[in-house]
């Protein structure tokens, strides 16, 4: 790793004043960023830590609306008993992610900043229809997610939270990469009282995405068997060496199907 | 450079280290606690885990500054006195484990795992459970023998307290 500055930031301000200096990056949990550095494919000259921020931190959920604070782990997620009630799916995604040191570390505003192809929250988030608050202003998801690693998140900008309104219906299969674990294809459906939404994650050349073909046919009929013959284009579809485009395309098909039945359970 | 504290093993112990510095290398080189091992350096394998405020967490991915304020425990603080840690044993006793390189992160994950899972373990929990830490040599047979019996031994305990709470 480089030599780095470290700052620990004590408010949402503090943190926005400390980002300014050199070319510095924002720290919550660090399971991607750190990583990144030892290997040097990251080099900031300073690091802030949002991670000890308070107002940063916990799940409140009120009625049917769930705010996430944006350093709350992937642990407190998945383990948080008001979220299980209300959104069961997102918690058990939070349980699906990385290893058990990873999700005591890794927190759901980095790994939305962070925006990686095969993360699993994004996919959550867009079929959730989730707003993005950041210290200047309330973004929804599909404005927010961009492409590749890419964000609506402008310069010194930081998430502070995810907010949404949890569906009647919604669950989340993942296939995962057993090595990285990854999604090689993930898929989040949720029904609620704006129709039928569906996200894949690990399987477009950019990034998540609402799968139209899918959202169509359960928009008839929101049963695993709505979806028999329906055939997701392998056009735009990453291709490497885990599985082509073509077997992505038939395994969104498949982990739709999945969701949709764990969804109906 | 930063000024780090941390209760490490019941010590309170600090230091001025570069940034950079992560957590595992603070363990090993600057207290010499060398129990905690440097397997993949790759946040994969998981023989540096640590648990750090009661969490376990690979001290590879982590600097030793973000640590700071912390309290932290290694293998070396697991057990008391000459005894070893239920899971210490449950290791020796089920041979969970050959060369012995992973061991110290599968014993601070498992007993992690277990204090998670006060209403006990199965097998299909602990193998998945254990999906961060990586063994080169016993299959992990050995290993979730020996998780699923210290975590009997471990909840035989925490059930013996609260019957007596309950009377």
């Amino acid at each position: 790793m480089y030599s780095v500055n470290y700052h620990r930031a004590t408010s949402v301000g503090d943190a926005a004043k400390l980002v300014k200096s050199g070319d510095a990056k924002l720290l919550s949990g660090g399971m991607t960023l750190i990583p990144a550095m030892k290997t040097r494919l990251a080099a900031p000259s300073d690091l802030v830590d949002l991670s000890r921020i308070k107002d940063l931190q916990g799940i409140k959920v009120s009625g049917k609306t769930v705010t996430i604070g944006a350093a709350t782990t992937h642990y407190d997620v998945a383990s948080d008993e008001k979220l299980r009630k209300v959104c069961p799916a997102l918690a058990h995604l939070a349980s699906l992610i990385g290893d058990p040191a990873v999700r005591h570390k890794g927190t759901i505003g980095g790994s939305i900043a962070n925006n990686d192809p095969a993360a699993d929250y994004p996919a959550a988030l867009l079929a959730l229809g989730a707003t993005m608050v950041t210290n200047k202003r309330g973004i929804p998801a599909d404005k927010f997610f961009k492409g590749l690693f890419e964000t609506a998140l402008k310069e010194g900008e930081i998430i502070t939270a995810v907010t949404f309104t949890a569906p009647s219906k919604a669950a989340y299969e993942k296939f995962r990469n057993p090595a990285s674990r990854y999604a090689i294809v993930g898929v989040f459906v949720t029904k609620g009282k704006d129709g039928v939404s569906v996200a894949v994650t690990g399987a477009g050349e950019d990034g998540v995405f609402r799968s139209k073909e899918i959202e169509a046919a359960l928009a008839k009929n929101f049963a695993a068997a709505a979806l028999d013959g329906v055939k997701v284009p392998a056009k735009g579809l990453m291709s490497d060496i885990h599985a082509s485009a073509d077997y992505r395309a038939n395994l969104i098909a498949v982990m739709a199907r999945r969701a949709v039945a764990a969804a109906n359970a | 450079m930063s000024d780090v504290s941390f209760v490490v093993n019941g010590r309170r112990v600090s230091g001025a280290v570069e940034d950079r510095t992560l957590l595992v290398h603070f363990l090993r080189e600057n207290l010499g606690l060398t129990g905690t091992h440097v397997g993949c350096d790759t946040s994969q394998c998981g023989a540096c885990v640590v648990h750090v405020d009661g969490r376990a967490v690979k001290s590879c991915s982590m600097l030793a500054a973000q640590a700071s304020g912390s309290t932290v425990t290694t293998i070396e603080g697991l057990a008391s006195g000459p005894d070893l840690h239920p899971v210490q044993a449950a290791f020796k006793e089920h041979h969970g484990l050959q060369c012995g390189f992973c061991t110290p992160g599968m014993i601070m994950t498992a007993t992690d795992m277990i204090s998670r899972h006060p209403e006990g373990l199965d097998e299909a929990t602990v193998r998945a459970e254990l999906d961060g830490n990586i063994c080169r040599c016993t299959g992990y047979h050995n290993i979730v023998k020996a998780i699923l019996a210290a975590s009997k031994t471990m909840s035989k305990g925490a059930t013996k307290g609260k019957a007596k709470q309950a009377a």
